[in-house]
């Protein structure tokens, strides 16, 4: 959901929440961007996205700089952070290949690559998720994270030089 | 989301013992005793069963809204069989302009949903690709194709649904908000690029090798007395089975299989069939389009279509007509006088099929006298397609027995695929287990 102010695309910050906020703390990257919005930053613009990829490849066209939070699975303690500078680096696909019913966030990333639409700068944070079962709700340590991850995206790309 | 289970696929055993997906998740395993396959089963848990759960105490109002929240590739779907079952509860007929935008939004999900099945998914398994990174490496063209002819799904999609994911705009009773001529006039030009991109993809499609493989299923679909079906319509079969939708219950079953927590549907007395586009296609040819005819000709596809490989040609001619359908109604378009329709809400009981992406959705809901919901029955297509799919692999496999590991592996992965199940995705990477005995 576009916020209603007018942002340059180039510019401005993008930042994606991924998620179901109905299957546990498959949530959290929706609820973390939530945060972000609330907070009303200038120049900043949040949306929502399933992790459908294709969608998130329309969603980060044309961008300067594109934050992703998501939730992932890959068999580490529940509330780990795993960050990857995306246009830097490739995506372990272990982390997010099942993201999405189809066609997901690694792969959406990797096919942008080879097609040549990835945004300048793509930040990815993946916050190992507990229960992913439905329902609402998240883990406690998972919360946590996605509190942690708020803390480090403000200071480490929202703050003024 | 996802879940990093190791993936075993050498040695005597196709494993596909996890899948976690947000959308769904599952499993395959696939047994066998010397020559034969003594066993298949596919597991999937099905969120569904948690929605009917939580609708229950909440206003009719909600369930659109709620419900489209089970799937993030076919909301569209969930919402309409939801607002068609109140409407039928509460003796509601949408007709004109607001029914045809209803037929506009769902051919915007029909062309985001098959487009990325045919790209994304499918089309790799037949060009021997692993995915659609290493395919577009390739052909770059093609890819950039179909992620433009999927955007104009997207857009028709968030324009009338008032976003892409988890549209809100459409409610029992009409929309909450309606569009002008001139908010839909940009697609229609978009839409007649779009047409043509969906007849090459047809022609693409069209030059796979399919697999030799027919099965005598008993097809499963809406048949509208005039329209290809989307919303309305009796549920017919081609084995005799012709029904309004009121009456699914007396004829589907739903039963417990020990090994999952998705309910298998099967028909009274005669079992497993088949929803999707197959079903759709071969019992609703002549109702559509000329164009869309003409396309599947020229792909060498008769009006009825048995080989559910090629599937993939039968969602790239919805697609066309999709496009043309979706094109015809901006043609025409006035805005209707009124974004919706009274509705009073009063006691009793709805029932509603429309035709998702990947077949029939069956929603039922019993209301009070103040319109909350007492109960709530969500029949999925894919948990009624899985009977059927087990059956598919079972002669498949059994034909397959001396494939090397690998490419038996991929062949039931493909096959799993042709119906779009909603653990696609997972399925490219299917922890198959097939024990040889």
């Amino acid at each position: 959901m576009a916020q209603s102010e007018i942002l340059n695309p180039q510019s401005s910050i993008l930042i994606i929440g991924i998620g179901n906020v109905f299957r546990g703390d498959d949530g959290v990257g929706i609820l973390t961007a939530r945060k972000i919005r609330e907070r009303k930053l200038s120049g900043i613009q949040t949306i929502e996205e399933s992790g459908e990829g294709t969608s998130l490849i329309d969603a980060w066209k044309d961008r300067g700089t594109v934050i992703i939070i998501d939730a992932v699975s890959s068999g580490t303690k529940p509330g780990t952070i795993h960050s990857f500078d995306a246009a830097a680096q490739q995506i372990p696909t272990r982390f997010f290949h099942y993201s999405t019913h189809a066609f997901s966030l690694a792969e959406a990333i990797e096919l942008a690559r080879v097609l040549n639409r990835l945004p300048e700068r793509l930040f990815v944070y993946g916050i190992e998720g507990k229960n992913f079962d439905a329902g609402s709700g998240l883990s406690p340590e998972v919360k946590k994270a996605g509190n942690e991850v708020l803390t480090r995206i403000l200071r480490e790309h929202l703050t003024p030089a | 989301m996802s879940k990093t289970t190791s993936v075993n696929l050498r040695g005597n055993s196709i494993k596909v013992d996890f899948l976690a997906r947000v959308e769904g998740e599952g499993g395959l395993h696939i047994k066998m005793k010397g020559k034969n396959v003594s066993d298949v089963k596919l597991v999937i848990f099905e969120p569904p069963r948690f929605f009917e759960a939580f609708l229950r105490g909440r206003k009719y109002t909600e369930a659109p809204d709620i419900t489209a929240r089970i799937c993030g590739i076919c909301p569209i779907a969930y919402q309409m069989s939801a607002i068609h079952a109140m409407e039928n509860a509460l003796g509601v007929k949408i007709d004109g302009m607001l029914r045809s935008l209803r037929r506009l939004l769902y051919c915007g999900e029909w062309i985001e949903s098959h487009v990325l099945h045919v790209y994304m998914l499918h089309a790799p398994d037949f060009l021997g690709y692993q995915d659609v990174i290493r395919l577009a490496k390739d052909y770059p063209d093609v890819v950039q194709r179909a992620l433009q002819l999927k955007k104009i799904g997207n857009e028709i999609v968030t324009l009338l649904g008032g976003r892409e994911i988890h549209p809100i705009n459409a409610r029992v009773g009409g929309f909450y908000k309606v569009p002008s001529k001139r908010d839909l006039q940009p697609l229609a030009e978009r839409l007649k690029w779009a047409q043509e991109a969906a007849i090459e993809t047809v022609r693409l499609v069209a030059k796979f090798t399919f697999p030799e493989f027919e099965r005598d299923y008993e097809f499963v679909a809406l048949r509208h007395p005039d329209e290809y079906p989307f919303n309305e319509g009796r549920l017919v079969s081609n084995k005799g089975l012709d029904i309004p939708v009121s009456e699914y219950d007396n004829h589907f079953i739903e039963e417990h299989v020990p090994y999952s927590n998705a309910l298998h549907s099967v028909l009274r007395q005669r079992g497993a069939y088949h929803v999707g586009p197959l079903a759709r296609y071969s019992l609703n040819f002549d109702r559509l389009s000329p164009l869309a005819k003409e396309s599947a000709k020229e792909a060498e596809l008769g009006p009825t279509c048995n080989n559910p490989f090629k599937s993939i040609i039968v969602r790239s001619v919805e697609t066309v007509y999709a496009c043309e359908e979706a094109l015809r109604i901006i043609e025409l378009y006035e805005p209707p006088d009124r974004p919706s329709v009274a509705v009073e809400p009063h006691a009793g009981t709805g029932y509603a099929c429309t035709e998702a992406p990947r077949g029939i959705l069956y929603h039922r809901y019993h209301i009070d006298d103040k319109g909350i919901i007492l109960d709530a029955k969500i029949v999925p297509p894919t948990s009624q397609n899985q009977k059927t799919i087990e059956q598919d692999l079972r002669e498949f496999v059994s034909k397959r027995m001396n494939l090397p590991h690998d490419q038996l592996t991929w062949q039931c992965e493909q096959a799993v695929r042709n119906y779009d199940p909603c653990i696609s995705c997972a399925t490219h990477f299917l922890k198959l287990t097939v024990e040889k005995d």
